[in-house]
């Protein structure tokens, strides 16, 4: 049987609660859709549970993500098994509770379903046999905590305490990753099995105190250990099934799990055994103090939790078998007793309506059965004879006299245990007698309280009859199973152990003695301690949490004010400055020696270079007058591509030139609408911050340059230079690449410039702008649209200019051109039209519209790519032929000629797309008349 | 010529990020095409600086680098279409916002 059967079974339950809310199905029906799936993976668990106790692991794996070694594995071995019972078994219990707890007008089937996702989250935890897979079940049960203890979302409270229990394990499970992470580093693997087997690597390795402090870190938050333990009595706040079910056997018990779980890998150290014992203990007596001084019925069990989360925690601190052992049978009865009184607390609150011990009293009276019920779980829960408590507290108390770790200090181990016993007995006597002793009950909200309904107890009676049961015949009842689970948690074999009532008398038994006659005894003086615990200042410690998430979100929201203060200039500032510091901590002296001789200097290229130095700095410095800008701007361009033809680029000089005149004639555009005065804004300190940026990141770039242009280097180009004719049929490598080698690049690259003009298309779209009528000194603009010389010039420049770009566009295969540059071409001898003559002009001549010029490109790009399918070869393979035709001679035709025909295309169609579109503004502007404001002409016909 | 050539690309970059970080969209357009001049120019060197040495088979011995040529080709002519779409941008800012800071508002501290 597959084990990921088994932990998706409740996740799949998740689903049938609310379908059943659904179709209004009524509570015992809900009750049921949400038992289902569950019962039906207890059930499914017997076989492999066979197996399990007779010394079988069970193991199932799929591989879900082995790059990240993340596989869907599981494994049920003995403490799986027991674990596995434990969220199933007393979850069913919990559910046939809640049918009874949940009030008709409450969201029951929203309710099932988040206690069956933390149910699903949890056997993850205990049944994951991959280190990251634990992690993931780890955080969902936190995820799914969160919204079961903040069900009754209404209350203020249980959102705090939702979100404080969130954000303490949370903060754990990141601690407890990043564990995960060095231990899988130390292994080698995320296999728990190879971990578990590799405990002696991880001890030995130096990342161990490391690997230590972040699970331990985990685990403490999620057991809710001294110092971390503040959430769980927040968590309070829940609907009791909940805190029956998070702190009995499930939720809180996921942290000792992982004690138990890692003992093998993590146990054995001195390290180990100061901070869990130490953690432990501080928590066992903490808890049990604070439990005494509680008046919430619920807030006493809170803190007998942890308590004894406690001793459970200091008894896997303590490194012995044994102890180990004890600890596993702790858990046991712990989720049993606690489970059951969590459960009472509950009929008790659902009957009086309150959980105020100052104020339920004398309750025998009104509800006997309860009474016993609770009364035996909570003598189970203070260690009586007889009841599964005392079993697992005798072996804690012998436990802790075996320990020599704190050398002559030895002693308060023992000691802290008793005491830990007696406020234990004193607080469960305080829970017996307060509650169904002590005179009568004061101002009941339910008045007179009574037995809840029949099937309410029936969970109750389960759990404490197990109580009983395992209390009085250990052997018969739990021994296999500890067996197993003590054989799982040590990793290998069993200590010698007897599970029995009397062991003759000893000092455990002393201890026990001590504990219940203490106990009682300062139960007697509770009113001189409530006294004393009144005096003591207040420790809010929900007070305390809510302040430091404040002043963290303070502290986080000045941050990001700082870095996101609405202003896109502050943004680039910050994007930049960080550049200026990569560079600046990259920049060193021996990047300027680098081994390649530099070419020799002559007159032509420094006075280009000059000139383009002196061109850009010009345009940023006089960037407000804005023609001049213009015009330096241009200058730029060209020397630009002098620099392409000078070193051996023909091509980019070609196409920069074209695209030098396009931009300038998009800049005009731009500085016609932009308004005309760019009034000087920038302060004294801004403009130097703006300096020393450009300076430092300016400078960064020419230094890196600098390096590489000077530094040796492998190219992959000489494929390209040697495959350029066999293989893509062409001279010009450089157009080869484009259509050929790396046509696909070339294809996106197509596909970008479509999108782009399909973009500012959409963008002029109904855009309304002010023309000006007077430049910034107040000349006027030239009334003269058309000038006649360029109108007679443009004309027959037209076709000559498309028969370059004809032949432009043959010969790129082979010399210096392609579609690229002859699509710029023709785009710039259209464009030279719309400026002679206007965009009315046009109008008569180029009827319709761009973007099917633009679609055609594409798609014929693309349909060359596809045919090459059809021939059985890649996307994109080109393919070339050499044919004679008359008159003209050898002539080759090239697949990729296509290609560079849809760039072509596209080329033409994009550029005209954005400047006609834009030049259209000019026009309407024509019409708008006199008011200087363009009318909604929209696509009104040409005049 | 290494020198000249870096110290071209350190200026255009320079007074490309100088204008880049100015408030009105007109001056960042300029800034933005300085900037792309440079960052092409950059990668067009990454091919190392070789002269009458054309990537054309046939026509040069030690052909120059041919890749970062065919990759500058096509910035060249993205680097123009974002440049249009920058403008329209910006005119379309100008249109709804009846403003052309970059950041939309008025005038603000920035300047």
């Amino acid at each position: 049987m597959n084990l990921s059967i088994l932990v998706l079974l409740p996740f799949l339950g998740a689903a049938l609660p609310p379908l059943a809310e659904r179709f209004k199905a009524s509570r015992t029906l809900l009750a049921l859709s949400a038992a289902a799936l569950p019962a039906l993976a207890l059930g499914l668990m017997v076989a492999p549970g066979r197996r399990v106790i007779d010394g079988e692991t069970v193991l199932s794996s799929v591989q879900w993500l082995p790059s990240l070694g993340l596989d869907l594995a599981f494994r049920l071995d003995g403490l799986a098994l027991l674990f596995a019972m434990l969220v199933l078994g007393i979850g069913l219990l919990i559910i046939l509770y809640a049918r009874y707890y949940l009030s008709a007008d409450e969201k029951a089937g929203r309710f099932y379903a988040y206690l069956l996702l933390f149910m699903g989250a949890m056997l993850g935890v205990v049944t994951s046999d991959n280190l990251l897979l634990l992690v993931v079940f780890w955080e969902l049960t936190s995820l799914s905590s969160f919204l079961l203890i903040g069900f009754w979302s209404h209350n203020s409270v249980a959102r705090k305490g939702a979100r404080m229990a969130l954000t303490v394990t949370g903060m754990g499970g990141l601690a407890l990753l990043a564990g995960v992470l060095l231990i899988g580093q130390v292994v080698g693997s995320y296999s728990l099995g190879e971990a578990l087997a590799s405990g002696d690597a991880i001890r030995a390795s130096g990342l161990y105190p490391l690997i230590l402090c972040l699970v331990l870190l985990g685990i403490f938050t999620k057991s809710a250990q001294f110092p971390f333990h503040f959430w769980l009595p927040h968590a309070m706040a829940a609907p009791t099934p909940v805190s029956a079910y998070l702190h009995s056997a499930t939720m809180v018990k996921a942290g000792v799990f992982l004690l138990a779980r890692f003992y093998p890998m993590l146990a054995g150290t001195n390290l180990w055994f100061d901070l869990v014992t130490l953690a432990g203990m501080a928590t066992l007596i903490w808890g049990a103090l604070a439990a005494l001084f509680q008046n919430d019925l619920k807030g006493l069990l809170a803190y007998s939790t942890i308590s004894h989360l406690g001793l459970i925690t200091l008894l896997f601190g303590l490194n012995t078998e044994l102890a180990a052992v004890a600890a596993v049978f702790h858990i046991i009865n712990h989720a049993t007793f606690k489970a059951s009184l969590f459960m009472a607390a509950g009929i008790i609150d659902h009957e009086t309506g309150t959980r105020d011990m100052r104020r339920i009293n004398g309750l025998w009276r009104y509800m006997p059965y309860t009474a016993v019920l609770a009364m035996v779980a909570s003598a189970a829960m203070a260690g009586v004879p007889l009841l599964n408590g005392f079993l697992s507290k005798e072996m804690f108390f012998a436990e802790t006299l075996q320990s020599d770790r704190l050398g002559a200090m030895s002693w308060v181990l023992p000691l802290g245990a008793t005491l830990g016993g007696v406020l234990s007995v004193a607080y469960s006597a305080r829970f017996i007698h307060d509650v169904f002793f002590n005179g009568e009950p004061v101002n009941l909200p339910k008045f007179p309280p009574h037995e809840p309904p029949r099937y309410m107890k029936v969970p109750v009676e389960i759990l404490v009859a197990l109580c009983i049961a395992v209390g009085v015949f250990p052997s018969l009842t739990v021994a296999g199973l500890l067996a197993v689970a003590g054989t799982a948690t040590l990793g290998g074999t069993l200590p010698e152990y007897h599970l029995s009532i009397w062991h003759g008398f000893n000092v455990p038994l002393l201890m026990s003695v001590i504990a219940l006659v203490g106990g009682v005894l300062v139960y007697s003086q509770r009113r001189r301690l409530l006294q004393w615990h009144a005096r003591l200042p207040e420790i809010n410690a929900n007070l305390i949490f809510e302040r430091a998430m404040q002043a963290l979100a303070r502290f986080a929201g000045a941050f990001s004010g700082v870095l996101r203060n609405g202003s896109l200039q502050t943004y680039v500032a910050w994007l930049l400055a960080v550049v200026a510091l990569v560079l600046l901590s990259q920049v060193r002296p021996h990047l300027l020696n680098g081994e390649r001789p530099l070419l020799p200097l002559d007159g032509v290229a420094v006075l280009a270079g000059a000139m383009l130095m002196v061109a850009a700095v010009i345009t940023a410095i006089l960037h407000r007058h804005r023609m001049t800008a213009i015009m330096s701007i241009s200058v730029v361009g060209l020397v630009m591509s002098l620099v392409f033809v000078r070193f051996s680029a023909p091509d980019l000089a070609l196409t920069q030139l074209s695209v030098e005149v396009v931009t300038v004639m998009l800049l005009i555009l731009a500085m016609y609408f932009l308004p005309v005065r760019t009034s000087p804004e920038s302060g004294a300190l801004r403009v130097s911050r703006d300096l020393i940026l450009s300076v430092v990141v300016g400078g960064g770039v020419g230094v890196m340059a600098f390096a590489m242009m000077t530094s040796d280097f492998t190219s992959i180009s000489g494929f390209f230079l040697e495959n350029a004719k066999p293989g893509g049929g062409g001279t010009n490598v450089v157009n080869v690449i484009l259509v050929d080698f790396r046509g696909f690049d070339t294809f996106g690259e197509i596909t970008v410039l479509g999108i782009a003009a399909m973009g500012i298309y959409a963008l002029l779209k109904d855009l309304e702008l002010t023309s000006p009528r007077s430049d910034a000194t107040g000349r006027p603009w030239a009334r003269d649209a058309h000038p006649l010389v360029l109108v007679t010039i443009s004309r027959p420049l037209l076709p000559l200019a498309l028969l370059v770009s004809v032949y432009i566009f043959l010969r790129g295969h082979n010399l210096p051109g392609g579609g690229f540059i002859a699509g710029l071409i023709t785009s710039v001898a259209l464009l030279l039209q719309y400026v002679a003559s206007g965009v009315g002009w046009m109008r008569y001549r180029m009827p319709g519209d761009y973007h099917p010029v633009v679609a055609l490109g594409l798609l014929l790009a693309g349909v060359t790519g596809v045919a090459s399918w059809f021939f059985g070869h890649p996307f994109l393979t080109s393919t070339f032929d050499h044919i004679h035709w008359p008159l003209v001679g050898d002539f080759e035709l090239a697949s990729a000629m296509l290609f560079d025909a849809g760039v072509f295309l596209t080329v033409v169609g994009a550029t005209l797309l954005m400047l006609a579109n834009l030049g259209k503004l000019s026009l309407l502007d024509d019409k708008g008349g006199n008011a200087g404001q363009i009318g909604d002409v929209g696509e009104r016909g040409d005049a | 010529m290494e020198v000249i050539m870096a110290l071209m690309i350190a200026t255009l970059v320079g007074s490309g990020v100088y204008l880049t970080l100015r408030a009105r969209t007109f001056p960042v357009i300029l800034g933005i095409t300085l900037l792309s001049y440079g960052v092409n120019l950059f990668v067009f060197v990454s091919g190392r600086l070789s002269v009458n040495q054309v990537p054309v088979v046939g026509m040069s011995e030690n052909p120059s680098d041919p890749l970062p040529q065919a990759l500058v080709l096509t910035a060249i002519v993205i680097g123009f279409a974002m440049t249009a779409f920058l403008v329209v941008l910006a005119l379309r800012g100008e249109g709804e916002l009846n403003n052309d800071h970059v950041d939309g508002g008025s005038d603000g501290e920035g300047g």
